[in-house]
């Protein structure tokens, strides 16, 4: 097995490329983290052309399209003379804008930013060389320690920082219908002490004929496979998943694999062809009791005027209570950016007590920051605000925070075959097992 | 006949052949319409589902309604459809348009080398052409991919009209080669013995007579480049494709599940396409019969 | 040898444009692809040219053609493709067949019967999506619905979503759309058939039976292989139908075309590349033989 470039055209590319990590060493050789000024001047440290920022996420409707409209208000107010440019883009919980973003950077056309889940999501575009390490903005803007250790701790990697975290969220809520439970005599106010007895009221639903749990397509089933493993293994347990400690061929995972497995039985069949939003949409309309999903869902809630705890309940998922499951939105510097000035006032915007206000009071999330306070929140956010400070954090799976996409993908792949009916807990278990081998290297 | 090699000329093939001398029995007739009438029941139910759902407002979106009409017709799907695809329409007619008559330039200068101005092994080289009407653009596409990455060539409109004109050669090459088959070897003769060349017999003698011949594929390239999404997937986005990926996106997107946009959207981003059918299906047609290949 | 050149030099120049394009875009990278189907190049940074490719053979067909995942994918193209073709050409012919005498209203049938072919398999998949809603009972909708309104509740099923069976629901779709196209090939055919012949036939005292046997049928059976190959290749290649009414990650409607589009989001271009080229070669071994055979006819016919 001799050693050659693919093509003649990936010799070409190389090239290309090597003069954009020529960039990054520049920046990477001033000196761990020390390079405050001189090499440092370029790119990361925010020089050039600041006349625009061109920005593109997921943002594209209903409570994110105006949390960022509130973010962008405050970004005019802190740099009027750069100019935002809106490169949002709608579509399958961000899929579309990633096919989007992966083609304009492979082209070295790269937004001034763009919206990425912090973690292990970056890894793809950091072995890319296609995103600036910032660890040298956290110095400049001050936040390393308006940040808790425990959201710096996942941003960094190899000692580097390669995203500005704008909000956080959690993945392990439920949201309840309360009127479906009192029907079959469950009070929906007190939760359920862990997930058995959870599964015992589910059980109540389905003998009344009634859709238990709702489910979406791919992600939003890890989503619930991610939080079941989080209630049957604990937080250390569930940690040790991703760092080689906990048997993905265990015991403790088999078990949380055949309850999971009961809860996707219980749940609508035409879960494949749905979106978080139209399952969730079940809940609401009363066709179901229960959805797991991340805290973004009180923003549908909000959209159409139904309040807590009238209209819907929520708790965290039942064995979950006193941990967070984390995921964080945050932004890039990509390699090559066009106005790096205009990309580094951005960072500054949103990562400012005024941006992550504004943003976050509309959008339903919380602010990364820990200096903000939380009477400025809605209900549901004082609460999550609270559990952040004082739970037990970890990271979601489903959104990129634990594991690379590469993994990601192979555990949807193996999730949705099982919801199928095309594989059985054993065969899940397998398959999850060489899904995760990654990880182990 | 073989559908690659012959162009059946369609007009006359499909008009219906004079009443047979010998009358048939009238059970037979019954159960010919029977099957024809439930066919066409069959073929327009999802038609029925389109209209009808395009019309409804949220509320009479419920399951247990989904095969009635709507209680109150509302236009309201049709305005956000129309909001939503609107830019992605005025896109696509700037990528197939062009995309289309470069490619029957092409295919017209082709085919007339192929049938009727011959060199050694033309015949080969015809088969050769013809095997990139078939291929899967799968096996193609990480190299395309890093093509148009390398050549700089702008995700989205200006990628899909380069890819649609080359992957368009093969079946373009194809319809007017069987055209030209088709034409006296006189009328070219008489032009070479004036004294004329190549170029002067295509422009004075060859295209001239084209024009049915562009008909049909001018109208099989608009459709088929209008309908495709394989390389829209892979070349644009939702923000700067072609309408087939807005309307992915519109209906697959992490909306609300309202079917009725998604529906008003369906109908809107196929009405070029079915006006072409409607107002030119004979020459539609044409193109169809040629061997032609969507997807 | 001059005097050739000049009578056929030009016309070569004319089309050498077109002839290089197809050497590039169609050859080329058909070598290309199967270039980087031989190498390792599974991540982003070697995607990106980043990281060190190496060349392994043929080790990443033999894992694909391994892994139940991807024998799970072709098992599907081949239930999908026997469904598919025989579907449309049965569907096709039986129309033909019934139009093939004159019959009132034939321009409206046969309009109506063609349409779907003008529709994209995108704007399609838009309503089999909703048509083909898994929900039962009190939440049905779609077809499912449909069924329990005409008493048919026994008919009711998981359609798509079924990961045994779940990729005949979008052979569904698939026949709707081109049963028509096939319905203009065969009637085409029908009619190509000189009335002499069934004439001569009948003088002979042949019956009905016997006439459709050994006189129309066999004449039909160019235009059955042609139908055969058109939607057998389309078939091998459909992606679009899957991607609108399943999605991507659907198990049950997983084919080949929709794990070589899932490699490539995650930068794995060596298996993408894989991928396609066994695409390539299945259509290959339908087409090629059908091209052959063209050719010796063409040549022959002159």
């Amino acid at each position: 097995m001799k050693r050659r470039t693919t093509t003649r055209r990936s010799s070409l590319l190389v090239a290309l490329v090597a003069t954009g990590s020529l960039v990054l060493s520049a920046c990477g050789g001033g000196g761990d983290g020390g390079s405050t000024d001189g090499e440092g001047g370029t790119a990361a440290a925010g020089g050039g052309d600041a006349s625009e920022v061109q920005v593109m996420t997921w943002w594209a409707q209903g409570s994110e399209k105006a949390g960022l409209e509130a973010l962008v208000e405050v970004f005019n107010e802190q740099h009027p003379d750069t100019e935002f440019v809106n490169a949002a883009l709608a579509g399958g919980a961000g899929s579309q804008a990633k096919q989007k973003l992966q083609a304009d950077l492979q082209a070295g056309n790269p937004p001034d930013s763009f919206q990425a889940h912090a973690g292990a999501e970056l890894q793809d575009y950091i072995d890319a060389g296609q995103i600036e390490d910032v660890s040298a903005l956290y110095d400049e803007f001050g936040l390393t320690d308006v940040f808790p250790d425990t959201l710096m701790e996942r941003l960094t990697n190899d000692g580097k920082i390669y995203s500005i975290p704008s909000n956080i969220h959690r993945s392990n809520v439920v949201w309840v219908n309360p009127a479906v439970l009192e029907e079959v005599g469950i009070d929906p106010s007190t939760p359920p002490a862990d997930l058995d007895a959870w599964m015992a009221d589910m059980q109540k639903v389905a003998d009344a004929g009634k859709t238990p749990v709702s489910l979406g397509m791919d992600w939003t089933q890890t989503q619930l496979l991610e939080n079941v493993l989080l209630a049957e293994l604990g937080a250390e347990g569930y940690n040790g998943l991703w760092n080689g400690d906990t048997d993905w061929a265990g015991g403790e995972v088999n078990s949380a694999l055949t309850k999971f497995g009961k809860i996707v039985e219980w749940s609508n069949e035409d879960r494949d062809g749905l979106d978080w939003e139209p399952a969730l949409q079940k809940v609401m309309a009363g066709d179901a009791a229960y959805n797991v999903m991340g805290d973004w869902a009180v923003a549908a809630y909000d959209a159409q005027e139904m309040t807590a705890p009238d209209d819907y309940a929520y708790w965290p998922v039942p064995g979950t209570d006193g941990v967070f499951n984390f995921l964080a939105d945050s932004f890039t510097m990509p390699v090559g950016a066009a106005h790096p000035g205009g990309t580094k006032a951005w960072l500054d915007t949103i990562s400012s007590a005024e941006g992550q206000l504004a943003f976050n009071k509309v959008k339903g999330s919380i602010p990364a920051r820990t200096d903000i306070e939380a009477s400025e929140f809605p209900a549901y956010q004082q609460s999550a605000m609270e559990d952040f400070s004082s739970d037990t954090i970890v990271s979601s799976l489903a959104h990129g925070a634990a594991a690379p996409v590469a993994v990601l993908t192979a555990v949807n792949q193996a999730v949705v075959k099982f919801s199928q009916g095309a594989s059985d807990v054993d065969t899940l278990q397998s398959e999850l097992v060489s899904a995760t081998e990654p990880l182990a290297g | 006949m073989t559908s690659v090699t012959a162009e059946p000329r369609t007009e006359e093939v499909l008009a219906p052949r004079p009443a047979s001398p010998r009358p048939r029995r009238a059970g037979w007739r019954t159960f010919r319409y029977a099957v024809l009438i439930l066919s066409l029941l069959v073929v327009l139910i999802p038609v029925y589902v389109l209209f009808v759902t395009s019309f409804k407002g949220m509320g009479d979106a419920t399951p247990a309604r989904t095969w009635f009409f709507p209680r109150t017709w509302t236009l309201e799907n049709w305005v956000e459809a129309w909001t939503a695809l609107s830019p992605a329409l005025l896109r696509t007619f700037a990528m197939v348009i062009p995309a289309a008559v470069i490619s029957s330039l092409l295919g017209s200068m082709n085919g007339f080398v192929l049938s009727r101005w011959r060199f050694p092994h033309a015949n080969l080289v015809f088969t050769l052409i013809l095997f990139g009407m078939f291929i899967p653009y799968q096996a193609v596409m990480i190299p395309l991919v890093q093509l148009m990455i390398d050549l700089g060539v702008p995700n989205g409109i200006p990628s899909l009209i380069l890819l649609h004109v080359v992957y368009g050669i093969p079946i373009c090459t194809l319809i007017f080669r069987n055209y030209y088959e088709t034409v006296p070897m006189e009328l070219i003769e008489s032009a070479r013995v004036d004294g004329a060349g190549l170029l002067r017999t295509y422009f004075s003698v060859v295209l001239p007579i084209s024009i049915p011949s562009f008909v049909v594929v001018l109208l099989w390239q608009f459709t088929s480049a209008w309908n495709d999404f394989l390389f829209a997937i892979f070349f644009s986005s939702a923000s700067n494709g072609p309408v087939t990926m807005a309307l992915n996106n519109l209906a697959n997107g992490a909306m609300l599940s309202n079917y009725g946009v998604s529906m008003a959207g369906a109908l809107i981003a196929s009405l070029p396409t079915l006006l072409v059918y409607i107002l030119l299906g004979r020459y539609f047609v044409g193109g169809l019969m040629a061997g032609s290949v969507k997807g | 040898m001059s005097t050739k050149l000049k009578s056929w030099g030009p016309g070569l120049l004319l089309i050498s444009p077109s002839l290089v394009l197809m050497a590039v875009f169609v050859y080329g990278f058909i070598g290309i692809s199967f270039q980087q189907s031989m190498t390792d190049s599974h991540t982003a940074g070697q995607a990106t040219g980043r990281a060190p490719v190496s060349f392994v053979g043929l080790a990443n067909y033999w894992a694909l053609l391994q892994t139940p995942a991807f024998q799970h994918s072709l098992r599907n193209l081949l239930v999908f493709t026997v469904v598919f073709l025989l579907g449309t050409l049965v569907i096709g012919f039986c129309w033909a067949w019934v139009m093939d005498r004159p019959i009132r209203g034939e321009g409206i049938f046969r309009s109506v019967y063609l349409f779907p072919m003008a529709v994209s398999f995108v704007a399609s998949g838009v309503v089999w999506k909703w048509l083909l809603n898994a929900n039962q009972g009190e939440s049905a909708s779609g077809l499912n619905r449909l069924f329990q309104m005409l008493g048919l509740d026994f008919l009711q099923n998981s359609w798509w979503a079924d990961a045994t069976w779940g990729i005949l629901a979008i052979a569904l779709p698939a026949i709707w759309q081109l049963s028509g196209y096939v319905m203009a090939l065969f009637l085409a055919g029908f009619r190509g058939i000189p009335e002499e012949l069934r004439e001569a036939a009948r003088v002979d005292g042949a019956t009905e039976m016997q006439l459709y046997r050994h006189v129309i049928f066999p004449q039909l059976s160019p235009v059955a292989l042609s139908a055969l190959v058109i939607i057998g290749h389309m078939s091998l290649k459909s992606f679009d139908l899957i991607m609108s009414i399943a999605n991507q990650s659907s198990y049950s409607t997983k084919v080949p075309a929709i794990d070589m589009y899932n490699y490539a989001t995650v930068y794995d271009y060596a298996n993408s590349a894989a991928v396609g080229i066994i695409l390539l070669v299945l259509v290959a071994l339908a087409v090629v033989p059908y091209l052959w055979y063209d050719a010796r006819t063409r040549k022959e016919g002159r």
